[in-house]
């Protein structure tokens, strides 16, 4: 459907949860929720002709007779746009069917060109398979798909005359052809969702995967995903389907989350005021956090679909999906069990590497060298974040490699540095200072774990402090923390402390 | 020749050219809804011999010389110049094409 | 000879060999065309600056040792092909002005060869009708009888070629647009198999039947046409990737060793004594040359007209949504956008179109589709099979391209019995197959007072216009039935039977 800039008005990023906690009177009652996304493919040209898709411009400078659909242009199908929907399909598990085509699906609107889309409607290239994702607790639940077909995008519409950008009370609207024809991917999913988390978690692995396959930017915020669900409840335990709503203008994943939420709630309070649900199209209000009906009379489709004479049908070579299942990358949900059963690491910890892949990618790698994801964790996620952070520095862009974590995390485990040496080495290799093993031998900093040593510091220190060694004869203990740190500073922070703690207690008690 | 041929005809239901004419965005006189009635029932008659073939049997052609998988590869061409495609707009506002109030989506 | 009235085969060789320059040809068929299109109406616009310009790209590159297969030749070219900078009007008030910015590649490649467009012929709105009759901008008079129509769709281009306004005509065939025309005005009209010539930068009728082809004053200008305008092109995913022959080196003289079908279901007994005459008299040339003729049978034949009424509407219903006022061309404003879109198409077609529109969008529409479109396509199936069948025992099928000669306006009032001029060409364009019309003889129209000119379709498999061409050539060469008369233009009557 042909969507306005004014309803994808810059998206806020998706935070759930937290104060946002919908009211807890579901119990009685169970949402039932299906999401249709619309993605369009990362490619360099639009899907039936040479104009590049890119993201914004100066409007209807990337237009040419395909994508205008001047008289007598044809168009001709982009083969990445092809491969992607293919390895979206893969990724998703779906049925990769051995023939598909191109249909027209007729309507008109300004901002479609041909005032027909080339769609696909009854053999898509993929069929079925299933989103599988988790939620904040860590639970994995999976989505079934209907289908993935691929289409083209329409232009853009400004509304104007209305004050507000909207459509409803406009006088007339100003069209932007560049992104007609961006190849489109949608994706339905099957009934199979049951609340505002669930509807997040299954975006957010829907989006997750294909970024992460490079089949999309997936960026709600340019438009590039945008989705619309429809909602219905009914009673707990019911199989039946109640009346469904269709909900779109949803800009952010928080959009969709507050969204499903109200409407729900404005479903069960209907229900149980004795009210029946009307089955029709509704607006989510950002600003007021309600939908709203968007037509007052739902009116009947009729695309009369059928197969585009222009193109010609694919038949999908199997060599070629070898290929792309071969070339699919270690997909989210697979890393998210890897982290969380088999490395041990929190849900938080997975979900936020898994959302930086390229920290994910140095992340293993560091695992893989040394073994030790626990070290590893506390490193990636800690320090060199923290650093990262600081400097604005992507920690896989900095001067530290996988394998000098790998080294430093042996050498805490060796014992041969204290953990503050360890944490002073990663500033130093943050900037540029290299191998902690070299650090650490060109300037003697392992640590001294010499009992002769370690007593000449100690017998140094209460040479120099003797009032202390009185307070501690008299009973106060407590002196002991500030002698073990004289004597961790005489030894330049090398002593090994635990060491230092166990001589110091029997020099003082002898 | 077919013009002697009886044609046997079905029973049909009358084309309602108003709801035809408002999915082809066309707007018709009271006049030329009768006639667009009567010729295209007309036509319809004719066309009807097509119940006579026993097409159970029978693939449908969508293109008659068979042909898979042409595609291009993704590779950018030119676009057209914008003043070249916006000087044969009926109504444009600066750089854009301009269209009267739209309705709810179709 | 005149200039005008040579063959494109013949100026282009004197062109090539410097014997005259393509500048000099231009300029005599635009003085021809400025003397005799106000009585023809072959077009809409006539490409004077356009094509002298051409003419001097030609010169300059014959002088720079240049080949061209149809160097100077003047073409009119089909107001339904876009032409970088001329207007394209389709025939339609919905595109009267719009100006095309960029090439149709069937025009590109024949400007490449060295043709020089003189003009944009006139055509039915939109490709669609059999006389003509359907333009919205325009009347074309038949050259042979000026009280007649030219045939349509490619009235224009046929009629220009006809009144020596250009050596070759492109039109585009759909139903038998190219055919009909060519068979109305003494000419060769040829259809190439459906796929051979890129339909990009043709404004389309019905996609999965248009095709460009030539309209000639002799077979062997439209092999050398044919030659320049088909072949591969990346733009449109319908053309087909297979060679070419030279069919214009290939020619032959006479049919023999080949077997050629007569239809059972053409019987043209019931076109009238004397036309069917001329067809059984057709047959027996065919013979004469060495011909086998054997009897073959498309009992499907009879659905074609049934099949194509369902099958062309309902695609372009859905071509013809793009003229909806947004972009380019006619807009009548409006209250909202749907009004808009309403007036403007209500206002920018013509009743024709409008008829094709709404019994493809019916066909098309929910509860509607099965029944009647998807059952036309399975027709489809048969008649392709059919004919498939009857090849099995022939190389070509002889039958009429038409059931009448030329019409006089006005004649055909009901929209049934002007489809019924496509009879004996739909079939062939439901089955993608290449098929021409070559002149065949003359009669004299019940009610007319001069001779008219009659065609013969010949039809051949797949992709074996070698084949079909080659045959043509052989019966004109025998027949010459095309040049019994010419037509008489400007001062002087039209010729007399
Ligand atoms: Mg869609
Ligand atoms: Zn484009």
């Amino acid at each position: 459907m042909s969507d306005t800039v004014s309803a994808r008005a810059a998206g806020g990023t998706h935070e759930v949860g937290g104060g946002e906690a919908g009211p807890q009177r579901h119990s009685n009652w169970e949402a039932v929720i299906g999401i249709e996304c619309h993605v369009e493919l990362k490619t360099e040209t639009k899907m039936f002709c040479g104009c590049r898709n890119e993201f914004g411009g100066e409007p209807n400078t990337k237009v040419c007779p395909v994508c205008l659909a001047l008289p007598g242009a044809l168009p001709v199908a982009n083969h990445a746009a092809i491969e992607h929907m293919i390895s979206a399909g893969l990724a998703f598990d779906a049925e990769i069917p051995a023939f598909s085509k191109f249909d027209r699906k007729n309507y008109f609107y300004p901002d479609m060109p041909k005032d027909y889309q080339i769609s696909q409607y009854d053999m898509p290239l993929t069929v079925g398979g299933a989103v599988r994702y988790w939620l904040e607790d860590g639970t994995v639940k999976e989505c079934r798909l209907t289908r993935i077909h691929l289409e083209e995008d329409t232009g853009k519409s400004t509304h104007a005359g209305s004050g507000d950008g909207r459509i409803a009370g406009s006088t007339y609207s100003l069209v932007d052809f560049n992104r007609a024809g961006v190849p489109l991917m949608e994706c339905v999913s099957e009934p199979e969702i049951h609340s505002a988390d669930e509807a997040v978690g299954y975006l957010e692995a829907l989006r997750r995967t294909l970024q992460q396959i490079g089949v999309s930017d997936v960026k709600m915020e340019e438009g590039s995903l945008r989705c619309d669900a429809n909602v219905s409840i009914r009673p707990a335990g019911s199989k039946e389907l109640g009346t469904k709503t269709e909900i779109k203008n949803m800009n952010s994943f928080r959009s969709v989350y507050r969204a499903i939420e109200s409407e729900i709630e404005r479903q069960i309070s209907l229900v149980e005021a004795g009210e029946r649900i009307v089955q029709e199209t509704r607006g989510w209000d950002e600003v007021r956090g309600v939908t709203h009906s968007m037509r007052s009379k739902e009116q009947a489709h009729d695309y009369r679909y059928f197969p585009d004479p222009d193109l010609v049908p694919l038949e999908v070579e199997r060599v070629d999906v070898d290929r792309l299942r071969a070339e699919l990358p270690e997909l989210p949900i697979a890393r998210f069990e890897r982290y969380t059963k088999e490395l041990g690491l929190d849900v938080k910890q997975a979900t936020q590497l898994i959302d930086n892949l390229p920290l994910a990618t140095y992340f293993d790698a560091v695992v893989k060298a040394n073994n030790n994801p626990k070290q590893s964790t506390n490193f990636v996620l800690g320090d060199l974040s923290r650093l990262a952070n600081e400097t604005e520095t992507p920690v896989h862009e900095s001067p530290v490699t996988p394998q000098h974590v790998a080294e430093l995390i042996t050498l805490v485990e060796a014992k041969t540095i204290n953990s503050k040496i360890a944490k002073d080495l990663v500033e130093r290799m943050w900037r540029g200072e290299g191998s902690p093993k070299a650090i650490v031998e060109r300037e003697g900093l392992a640590q001294t774990s010499d009992p002769t040593a370690i007593v000449a510091f100690i017998e140094e220190v209460l040479t120099a402090n003797e009032k202390s060694v009185t307070d501690y004869k008299a009973g106060k203990t407590n002196v002991m923390g500030f002698l073990v740190g004289q004597v961790m500073k005489a030894s330049k922070g090398k002593a090994d402390p635990q060491l230092v703690n166990q001589l110091m207690k029997q020099k003082l008690e002898s | 020749m077919p013009t002697n041929r009886s044609i046997p005809t079905l029973s049909s239901e009358k084309i309602d050219v108003r709801y035809v004419a408002k999915l082809a965005r066309i707007a018709l006189t009271d006049d030329e809804v009768e006639r667009f009635e009567t010729q295209l029932g007309d036509l319809l008659e004719h066309v009807n011999a097509l119940a006579k073939l026993d097409v159970s049997q029978v693939a449908a052609t969508a293109q008659v010389v068979e042909s898979r998988n042409v595609e291009r590869d993704d590779e950018p061409t030119p676009c057209l110049d914008r003043e070249t495609v916006l000087a044969q707009a009926p109504q444009r506002q600066g750089a854009f094409f301009r269209v009267p109030r739209i309705i709810a989506a179709d | 000879m005149e200039i005008t009235e040579r063959s494109a085969a013949h100026i282009a060789r004197d062109v090539n060999g410097g014997t005259i320059s393509a500048r000099e040809v231009t300029d005599a068929v635009l003085a021809h065309i400025d003397a005799v299109d106000g009585d023809v109406g072959s077009y809409l616009t006539v490409l004077h600056e356009h094509a002298r310009a051409a003419a001097a790209r030609v010169d300059e590159r014959v002088k720079a040792g240049e080949k061209l297969p149809l160097a100077g030749v003047p073409l009119a070219v089909k107001d339904n092909m876009c032409l970088t900078g001329t207007r394209t009007t389709a025939g339609s008030k919905i595109l009267e002005r719009w100006q095309a910015p960029y090439t149709a590649t069937a025009v590109e490649r024949m400007i490449e060869a060295g043709a020089i467009p003189v003009g944009k012929a006139n055509m039915d709105e939109f490709a669609m009708g059999s006389s003509c009759e359907n333009s919205a901008l325009g009347v074309t008079k038949n050259p042979y009888d000026l009280s007649r129509v030219p045939g349509g769709s490619s009235g224009g281009s046929a009629a220009a070629v006809a009144a020596f306004e250009a050596a070759i005509g492109m039109g585009s065939d759909t139903g038998g647009s190219i055919r009909e025309p060519g068979a109305f005005c003494n000419l060769v009209g040829f259809k190439p198999t459906y796929g051979r010539v890129s339909r990009y930068g043709l404004i389309a009728f019905a996609s999965s039947l248009d095709q460009i082809g030539p309209l000639t004053r002799t077979v062997e200008d439209a092999a050398i046409a044919y030659e320049a305008m088909a072949g591969w092109d990346r733009m449109d995913s319908t053309s087909i990737k297979r060679y070419v022959e030279p069919v214009s080196r290939e020619l032959r003289t006479d049919l023999r060793g080949l077997k050629i079908g007569i239809v059972k279901e053409f019987d043209t007994k019931a076109l009238g004594a004397e036309t069917h005459a001329v067809y059984e008299q057709a047959y027996r040339d065919l013979q004469a040359l060495g011909a086998e003729l054997v009897d073959v049978t498309l009992p499907t034949a009879d659905y074609g007209l049934a099949t194509y009424y369902l099958i062309a509407p309902a695609e372009c219903s859905s071509n013809l949504a793009r003229f909806d006022g947004v972009r380019y061309g006619l807009r009548v404003e409006g209250a909202d956008v749907n009004e808009m879109y309403e007036k403007t198409r209500a206002a920018g077609f013509g009743p024709e179109v409008k008829r094709r529109i709404l019994i493809g969008t019916y066909a098309l529409s929910s509860g509607y589709y099965d029944a009647y479109y998807v059952r036309a396509q399975k027709a489809r199936t048969l008649i392709a099979d059919d004919f498939r069948k009857a090849f099995a025992s022939c190389d070509l099928i002889a039958a009429p391209a038409t059931s009448s000669p030329a019409f006089q306006f006005n004649a055909k009032s009901d929209p049934y019995s002007m489809y019924l001029m496509d009879y004996y060409t739909i079939p062939m364009s439901l089955a993608g197959l290449p098929a021409l019309s070559v002149p065949c003889g003359w009669v004299t129209p019940p009610g007319g007072d001069c001779e008219m000119p009659m065609g013969l379709q010949l039809t051949s498999p797949l992709f074996t216009e070698s084949l079909l061409l080659g045959a043509a050539h052989a019966y004109e060469q025998k027949t010459k039935h095309a040049s019994k008369h010419k037509p008489l233009l400007g001062e002087v009557p039209v010729h007399r039977g």
